[in-house]
């Protein structure tokens, strides 16, 4: 199957890609390329060629392009942006165990529909994803519904219960990138040392979302004058540092590669960023939606906002987004949590913490990249490349994956920056309902979203 | 999103009751006004007025409670309403039914008027934007959820102070003890700071005191003599006997020392400063039965008005 997008503006982040080799060359519709005002920022009109699920060519110029070309699909990208599909560490598709709130297939179409075509799952399921034969599953009844990839991640201890590590080897040959507790705490600092020697010994990854189970100990929201005000127990910011100070301090003697998820406050990125400076073979993410909710926003005992970690306050989220800035975060997911209503339609200490993110992570990151006057491309490598090479999206079966160039594997979006939409519960193909941003009006909708270069969702 | 604060409807009137967070000063002062005009009909041979007549006001206690309920109970009672207690820890709860359906149910038997107790902060929210939302006309009155207000005991406990010290604008307020873990602490400081107390005052233990009061516009104070210095009212706050020993406080008897109100620091408060207690007490552990019984203390008068005060409330939210 060949493949011609035309007239688009190419968004590649991170890209091996030179627009000034091609610009001002003749088009394959025999256009001259526009080259006024566009940069590797903002993208370059451009247009792109895929074969046998790889990018071909890119640009204005017939020479990259095999002899005899002939597209069997041409789709007309114009006005649209063409970017590599998005790469999102944390959506909880809620198999195994947890079908009535979501199933792997309402949640890979939501990915979908969202731009979305590599997915790293946290192995919080139901059995845990601690053993290769529930892996095994998961990849197989993902790879009959012919969507994103999948990228799961291994439970680092057996059951998630922090005593017994899980076997790393075999889970990794049953395809987890990485291994992680998920949001159950490690309690035990010893047994969490032994399991990153382990992981050292084979160079896996671990994911760790740093907090103190007993300073968090029945906290609901940001521990502060809101916390106060509302008679809701507090999480502090000191739940993360001092979490996140004792990992960091195990990272130091076991040289462990660990990706810390989740960052939630100003101290804990003002950590990130020394431990990067020394040299500690650690990166980080943040959850989309705190780049835009304080505890503020709570309103009225509003459920939907009860999240994990909690919305903090608009110094943490400003530090969020100057770590951002400076590439102190390397990431940002969507941190997808599908509640059932019945989880949410209870006081708010009770409710289930959770929202949807997967549709909401395109529109999301290029509201922040406005308010911010973040470079587009740059704001994208944040769901991109960046992503891709903490997952090893970028070196594994997709190779090139969170990036566009000749060669790369053709997983990618198109999407209209222009088009608003306003998020409602009829507007969500996730089983997620719930969000903070119930009411608000969106920009920038995904049009068609290829993996391996078929297209696996067009909106219509 | 901040919304519009759900007790007020889109005529600004009240309909609903469930913080004084919120809750403009006119509204506060013609709450009091109308109490105490529902005050006189206490002292009648016959105490009831015809204005909840056929209306029914279910008192839905999901926590335990004597007092507020009882209260309750006589206030509707007095405002001619048919009154149904309904104990639903012991019932519904237990039996795995959500609040919403227990709300449900309840609201498909006609009922006008739930008064909520919940062990949970925010509650009493939840079921009035539930029932707005089904456009039940159902009124919700908050009458204590989990840590976060008790709106009804500060309108009564204003309507003291007001009573004995008429002008609020002068006075030296001091909340004395576990503010970490009271809703009547909160609901306190809302009213008494929209009233215009220039100088209200949280006393206790660094464990028993939330973290930003300063942004409520409240003084910290450690030291309870310090706290107590000049102050007019002095209202102490019931320490639950679960908190009593643990990580927040090594022992009753060190609280008590420290923090509990004898005459001895009782005098260093104003010479005529009035001293309340939204009850019950627990003699010898917050308050010593010398003050507790003693001359200055008006706790039997907040029990008395704290009924013209849940009339005046019940009238104005649902008539």
């Amino acid at each position: 199957m060949r493949t011609s997008i035309l007239h688009g503006r190419v968004l590649a982040p991170s890209n091996r890609f030179d627009p000034k080799q091609s610009e001002g060359s003749i088009g394959p519709m025999g256009e001259r390329a526009q080259s006024a005002g566009d940069d590797l920022q903002n993208g370059f009109l451009a247009d792109l060629h895929l074969a046998d699920g790889r990018v071909i060519a890119i640009g204005n110029d017939c020479a990259n392009l095999p002899e005899g070309w002939v597209a069997d699909r041409v789709i007309d990208a114009r006005g649209m942006v063409i970017a590599p599909g998005l790469v999102d560490l944390a959506a909880r598709l809620r198999e195994p165990g947890f079908e009535y709130r979501a199933t792997l297939e309402s949640e890979m179409q939501a990915a979908v529909v969202g731009g979305i075509t590599a997915l790293g799952c946290p192995p919080d399921t139901d059995p845990p994803l601690d053993e290769p034969g529930l892996v095994e599953m998961l990849k197989y009844r993902a790879r009959g519904l012919a969507g994103a990839h999948l990228y799961p991640l291994g439970a680092l201890t057996v059951g998630l219960q922090g005593t017994v590590i899980t076997e790393m080897a075999e889970l990794a040959e049953a395809g987890c990138v990485g291994f992680s507790q998920a949001n159950v705490p490690m309690v035990d600092t010893q047994v969490l040392l032994r399991a990153l020697q382990y992981a050292k010994t084979f160079g896996f990854p671990v994911w760790l979302q740093p907090q103190d189970s007993f300073l968090a100990r029945g906290g609901i929201v940001h521990a502060g004058p809101l916390a106060s005000r509302m008679g809701l127990p507090g999480i502090p910011v000191i739940a993360e540092t001092v979490a996140l100070q004792t990992m960091l301090e195990l990272v130091r003697v076991t040289s462990a590669r660990v990706h810390f998820c989740r960052l939630s406050s100003a101290a804990g990125i003002a950590l990130m960023r020394a431990a990067k400076l020394e040299g500690l073979p650690v990166t980080c993410d943040v959850s989309v939606h705190h780049l835009h909710v304080t505890d503020q926003d709570i309103g009225w005992f509003d459920a939907n906002h009860r999240v994990d970690p909690p919305f903090r306050s608009q110094r943490d989220r400003d530090a969020i987004r100057a770590g951002l800035a400076d590439g102190t975060v390397d990431a940002i997911c969507s941190d997808h949590t599908p509640v059932d209503d019945d989880a949410k339609a209870l006081p708010y200490g009770e409710a289930e913490p959770g929202t949807t993110g997967l549709e909401l992570l395109l529109p999301l990151v290029l509201k922040w990249a406005q308010e911010s006057r973040t470079p587009l491309a740059q704001a994208l490598a944040t769901v991109t490349s960046g992503p891709a090479a903490i997952v090893g999206a970028d070196r594994m079966e997709g190779a090139g994956a969170g990036t566009l160039a000749p060669g790369s594997i053709a997983d990618l979006m198109i999407f209209d920056p222009q088009a608003l939409w306003t998020v409602d519960r009829n507007s969500l193909v996730s089983q997620g309902r719930h969000t903070p941003f119930l009411g608000y009006e969106m920009a920038g909708r995904v049009i068609m979203t290829l993996v391996a270069g078929v297209p696996i969702f067009q909106r219509s | 999103m901040i919304r519009r604060h759900p007790q007020i409807d889109g005529q600004g009137r009240l309909r609903h009751l469930l913080s004084i967070d919120g809750l403009p000063k006119a509204m506060i002062e013609r709450l009091l006004d109308t109490a105490s005009a529902f005050l006189d009909v206490s002292d009648r041979t016959v105490k009831k007025l015809p204005l909840l007549r056929g209306r029914s006001v279910f008192n839905l206690f999901f926590e335990n409670s004597t007092r507020t309920r009882t209260t309750f109970e006589i206030a509707a009672q007095r405002l001619s309403a048919d009154v149904f207690n309904l104990n639903i820890s012991a019932s519904s709860a237990s039996k795995g039914e959500s609040l919403l359906d227990t709300i449900d149910n309840l609201a498909a038997m006609n009922a006008d008027l739930f008064v909520v107790r919940h062990s949970q902060s925010g509650a009493p929210f939840l079921i009035a934007q539930h029932l707005d939302s089904l456009g039940k006309d159902v009124h919700v009155i908050n009458a204590g959820d989990g840590r976060h207000e008790h709106p009804t005991q500060a309108l009564l406990d204003a309507y003291t102070i007001r009573h004995f010290k008429k002008d609020f604008t002068r006075l030296r307020v001091a909340l004395v003890g576990d503010i970490l873990h009271s809703r009547v602490a909160r609901s306190n400081i809302h009213a008494l700071t929209t009233l215009g107390v220039p100088d209200v005052r949280a006393v206790g233990p660094a464990t028993l005191l939330p973290g930003g009061l300063e942004a409520m516009g409240v003084q910290v104070f450690h030291d309870m003599r310090e706290g107590l210095r000049g102050v007019d009212v002095v209202i102490m706050l019931r320490l639950q006997n679960e908190r009593m020993r643990g990580a927040l406080l090594p022992s009753a008897q060190e609280y008590f020392k420290h923090y509990g109100l004898t005459p001895e620091k009782l005098a260093y408060a104003a010479p005529d400063a009035i001293v309340m207690h939204p009850g019950p007490m627990n003699r010898g552990v917050e308050i010593d039965s010398a003050v507790a019984d003693g001359p200055q203390a008006v706790i039997l008068s907040q029990v008395t008005f704290g009924i013209a005060v849940r009339m005046a409330v019940l009238g104005m939210v649902a008539a």
